[in-house]
């Protein structure tokens, strides 16, 4: 169980005081997958990182009463002058957990080839994807941050992404944001849009989405949504 | 599966934080380094090579050290110190900046940051003056030291010293650029002023009690003192620099918390 209570978030910046986050409050079970709406910068990886214990709230309390990940999808949890190899190492031996059955994973599953071996500053955004997804998947948390995971990678590596977490790890919990619609209307079970430093919670993806467009002023053109061919 | 969090024993916490520092700090030596050429036996050998060029550089000039110590022990001690206290502050400014991204797993705190890097600093040019006085000793320029713990005591003063400095400037720099600019200036005016190319005792009177204000000389003084023995004729006070050094280890780790509250990760 995740439990947040009157999350607030203010940032300094030069213009004054910016209330990214205001009275966020909601509780996440395990099985529970929580998508998340918002237009660019409203907040919703601010309230990842906050989550995932990485940063702390201005006030309010987060209670983690299970393990939580990193962002996943997220690359910056690598050296870039180290090999991909090196950063496996790094991750196993900062977890506690065996070398030599993650690389097996991660070369597997990243399809990296020799590149594995290679800087990752030689890596191409995709090749990064696979393996910032790949080397995410070796720790085996309660719950998964996933901030904007389809923004990359090809669709045969999308599905085996998709796999990994909704089949693989269906019973964990997980908290998705992207602004694919429909990859968060398959994905999850609860759903939450983030307007103006407030979130709201609800239990159908088509009214949480009709609440979306409307907050921010956007009137799908004709024929939209493709929702139906899923690419995700 | 990764266990929620809860807290943890005592014996746990530090098998964790062993765990921490020893995965940051070959995580260190391979970014620095690399696996290229002599890889990470770069950590000893630029600090040597440090050491050695200005050792000859104050051979040739005769430098004025105002006694009558031998120019290579006292090059070789004299810069080694600084390499110490010098570096150690150099490679914690900035920092949690270059690696803002750890701060996304849990068990790594900004502190293991700076102590990975320290550990890495003090190995360096620890390695550096160990092997070149063995050098030096066994060519026959230089006489074995007379106390080798008194000469590992001032050691390790200086390197302690030069730790809490540099996680305190490190932290500060974290929230004001000015840390960085000021400090370049600052430690090539300290150099001369260290104790690293003088003897205290050589100095006048009313030099040497201004100069005693300033806490490395006290490190170097000991560990010349430990070299050489009587015949250093070493100025230092123990009284002093050790409650300096705990005050500034206090400082240092409350910034440390300060900064920890208010990291934004990437």
């Amino acid at each position: 169980m995740i439990r947040l209570r009157d999350v607030r978030k203010i940032y300094p910046t030069r213009f004054g005081e910016n209330l990214v986050l205001d009275g966020i409050s909601f509780d996440l079970a395990m099985g529970e997958r929580l998508g998340v709406l918002g237009r660019n910068g409203a907040g919703k990886s601010t309230m990842v990182r906050l989550i995932s214990g990485a940063e702390r709230p201005t006030s309010g309390s987060i209670e983690q009463h299970m393990s939580v990940s990193w962002p996943l999808a997220f690359g910056g949890a690598f050296q870039h002058m180290l090999t991909g190899v090196d950063n496996v190492r790094f991750i196993s031996r900062i977890y506690e957990q065996d070398f030599a059955k993650n690389l097996a994973f991660v070369e597997d599953f990243a399809e990296l080839g020799p590149y594995l071996r290679e800087p990752v500053r030689t890596y191409s955004s995709g090749m990064r994807a696979r393996l910032a997804f790949a080397i995410s998947m070796i720790i085996e948390f309660d719950c998964f941050l996933i901030d904007e995971i389809g923004a990359v990678g090809d669709a045969r590596f999308h599905d085996r992404c998709n796999f990994e977490l909704f089949e693989k790890r269906a019973d964990r919990a997980m908290i998705i944001i992207s602004h694919d619609a429909a990859y968060v209307r398959d994905h999850c079970n609860r759903w939450a849009v983030l307007h103006d430093s407030k979130l709201k919670l609800y239990d159908d993806f088509e009214v949480a989405y009709a609440d979306f467009k409307e907050l921010i002023g956007w009137k799908p053109p004709q024929g939209w949504p493709n929702l139906e061919v899923s690419t995700a | 599966m990764a266990a929620a969090p809860e807290q943890p024993a005592f014996a746990d916490s530090v098998k964790v934080q062993g765990r921490i520092l020893s995965a940051l700090f070959i995580r260190e030596i391979l970014t620095r380094y690399g696996r290229h050429n002599i890889g990470f036996l770069w950590l000893f050998v630029e600090p040597m090579i440090f050491t050695l060029g200005v050792t000859a550089l104050w051979t040739a000039t005769k430098s004025v050290h105002g006694s009558d110590l031998p120019i290579v022990a006292f090059a070789l001690t004299g810069y080694s110190s600084v390499l110490l206290w010098r570096n150690m502050p150099g490679r914690c400014i900035g920092a949690l900046w270059n690696n803002l991204a750890l701060m996304y797993h849990r068990n790594i705190k900004v502190l293991d940051i700076y102590l990975a890097r320290l550990m890495l600093e003090f190995g360096g040019a620890t390695i550096s003056f160990v092997t070149l006085s063995i050098v030096f000793i066994s060519i026959g320029w230089l006489e074995p030291p007379e106390d080798v713990l008194k000469v590992a005591a001032g050691w390790m003063l200086i390197a302690w010293f030069g730790g809490a400095l540099a996680i305190a400037l490190g932290a500060l720099s974290h929230e004001s650029e000015l840390v960085d600019k000021l400090w370049h200036p600052a430690s090539y005016l300290i150099f001369p002023l260290s104790g690293s190319a003088f003897m205290v005792d050589a100095l006048p009177p009313m030099a040497q009690e201004i100069v005693l204000y300033i806490p490395m000389v006290h490190g170097v003084e000991l560990v010349r003192e430990g070299y050489f023995g009587a015949r250093a004729r070493a100025h230092y006070d123990l009284s002093y620099v050790i409650p300096l050094t705990l005050v500034l280890s206090f400082v240092a780790m409350m910034l440390v918390r300060w900064v920890a509250r208010r990291v934004v990760p990437e």
